[in-house]
């Protein structure tokens, strides 16, 4: 008999995505597709039960077991550092952390530089690598708007296609990291799971490579 | 007293882990709370977390509140390549916890295998970290991993010393996409790419596992530490608990040869952690061997443990007029076979299974809950 499944799935519309891949994976659960404010979707004869989440909290889930595997952004890992398995890079969702400017910035090696991030921990690591001092300003949103202020010299963000950035004269100055969405488990799920989340990474593995 | 009063989750097992390693001939070994700060500035990257408590000792030395056990044991024990002192413990631990960021005391059991050591010694420590999971729970797994085995492929993959971080980090993670994606940036070749992701791949039992070892790594990795590997393994009486998994990757600078972790159902993360540390004795200056493992208590509060029922069995509520002769006598004849508590007021936000009234020294009224 199958195990059943806690699978986290980030709201929006990388999840619902997710949702079809693992609906294709042998995992269905119809009622997700109502229209309501539920949260937890469960389907009894194919061991899954579903939770929408936050797409920033779905390693946390993860990481503290209440749900088995679960679909998280790059960067929420590289920020967040979870303790969990990462075992297959789903392909979509794909876009850039990257460092950006104002169009006519350059970078004064003499003064620290100020940078406006939701990504603090990305951001010190990049930084400490390259050995420059830095001044980190935690913004919850609407990152582009602290160089045009001239609350920050740069900003550390996600990047998807640039429009945003072009439409407020700023640019991209260095690429960090790709980001796209990955398949996460839990490493005692993963023991106790372990055909059941195999099969599955099996499966999605094939659609990716797929598409 | 002769009621049923249980022990609590934790408690229990505390008893019969220390049990277990009496009957193994451990000796308990108890130290101080507080250690001199140096041990741990010289060795950070051996501390699970960062931070440690510190404060200045009347003589003016700088001290810490024990973050770790095994340094303070591995400092404190003789020297010795012919002898063997086996020890275990039982210690608060001082941490910062990863998600509150702050401070926090963790009860620690778990024991030290130092000296001489050898295949049965490893075979001994693996034996009772298998016990001691089966102590905590029926349903477990031990991790066992070789990172000498890990180290022999790195260096037949030509890592080079500074990517190697990252590469264990990618293995410790089974992420394998990264993994492929650094071995094509350091210019490895894709049949030996190859072999390092089979490595990683390797997630089952024993007998399977290394017979597909043996072949993937022949003439890669030395044969007798294959050889031995197996051999310790094989001998393992419980080894259909035992999931060979080289994402189980200690830190190098300090862990060599076998390491493992252990996992119980319902903990989402590993409950009982070890290996072999001879690295670390080197850097400490020692010569002989070492080989350990903790058992994380804090752990277990993720078990599905029923709350109790009820706060105590019986309470007695008395007024001023109740002679204390005629209390103790209804209480203790009660403490016979449960447990009582006494209240010269009401119970509030307590539970219980049975109230007794007493009024002017005799029993006025009983309520039953169960």
């Amino acid at each position: 008999m199958k195990q059943m499944l806690n699978v986290a799935l980030p709201k929006g519309r990388l999840g619902e995505k997710v949702y079809d891949m693992f609906e294709k994976a042998g995992y269905p659960c119809p009622s997700i597709k109502e229209v309501n404010r539920k949260l937890i979707f469960e389907n009894e004869n194919c061991s899954v039960r579903y939770f929408w989440v936050k797409p920033s909290d779905v390693a946390i889930y993860v990481e503290r077991g209440a749900a088995d595997i679960g679909v998280a952004g790059k960067d929420i890992l590289l920020e967040y550092e979870p303790d969990i398995y990462e075992l297959l890079d789903l392909n979509i969702g794909k876009c850039n952390m990257a460092v950006a400017a104002k169009k006519d910035f350059r970078d004064d090696n003499s003064k620290t530089l100020r940078v406006a991030t939701k990504f603090s921990n990305i951001a010190a690591g990049y930084y400490l690598s390259k050995g420059r001092d830095i001044d980190i300003i935690h913004l919850n949103g609407s990152i582009e708007i602290a160089p045009i202020l001239g609350l920050s010299d740069v900003i550390v963000d996600i990047v998807e296609t640039g429009t945003t950035l072009k439409e407020n004269d700023l640019k991209v100055i260095k690429i960090i990291a790709p980001i796209s969405a990955r398949f996460i488990a839990n490493k005692a799920s993963y023991k106790f799971k372990f055909n059941e989340i195999e099969a599955l990474v099996k499966n999605l593995a094939q659609q990716t490579t797929e598409d | 007293m002769t009621g049923n009063f249980p022990l609590k989750q934790n408690e229990k097992i505390i008893f019969s882990l220390r049990s277990l390693f009496d009957s193994y001939g451990y000796s308990m070994y108890k130290m101080s709370k507080f250690e001199e700060y140096d041990l741990y500035s010289k060795n950070k990257e051996f501390l699970v977390s960062d931070g440690v408590i510190a404060f200045t000792d009347t003589n003016g030395k700088l001290m810490a509140l024990k973050p770790d056990v095994t340094l303070s044991i591995v400092k404190n024990t003789a020297s010795s390549k012919e002898a063997i002192q086996k020890l275990y413990y039982n210690e608060n631990v001082y941490r910062v916890s990863k998600s509150s960021r702050n401070f926090k005391e963790i009860m620690q059991i778990g024991l030290e295998c130092i000296g001489k050591i050898d295949s049965f010694s490893v075979f001994e420590v693996l034996t009772l970290a298998l016990k001691s999971l089966a102590e905590v729970s029926s349903r477990y797994v031990l991790d066992v991993s070789n990172l000498d085995i890990l180290t022999e492929t790195l260096d037949f993959l030509a890592i080079p010393k500074e990517n190697r971080a990252e590469v264990l980090h990618c293995i410790g993670e089974k992420n394998l996409h990264r993994l492929t994606e650094l071995c094509s940036q350091l210019n490895v070749e894709d049949k030996k790419t190859e072999v390092l992701r089979q490595l990683v791949l390797i997630n089952g039992n024993p007998d399977n596992a290394f017979e597909k070892l043996n072949i993937l790594l022949k003439g890669i990795v030395s044969e007798n530490i294959l050889k031995e590997f197996e051999n310790i393994i094989s001998s393992l009486d419980d080894r259909k608990s035992v999931k060979i998994d080289f994402s189980v990757v200690d830190d190098i600078n300090y862990y060599n040869g076998i390491v493992f972790k252990g996992f119980i159902e319902g903990a989402p993360n590993s409950v009982l952690s070890g290996g072999c540390y001879d690295t670390l004795m080197k850097k400490m200056k020692r010569s002989d061997r070492a080989i350990g493992f903790a058992v994380y208590l804090d752990m277990l509060e993720y078990l599905n443990v029923l709350p109790e029922k009820y706060d105590v069995d019986a309470v007695i509520t008395y007024d001023e007029n109740t002679s204390l002769e005629f209390l103790k006598k209804t209480a203790d004849a009660l403490r016979e076979k449960e447990s009582v508590l006494l209240l010269n007021g009401e119970p509030v936000g307590i539970r219980y299974k049975k109230l007794i009234k007493i009024k002017n020294g005799e029993v006025s009224d009983i309520e039953t809950n169960a």
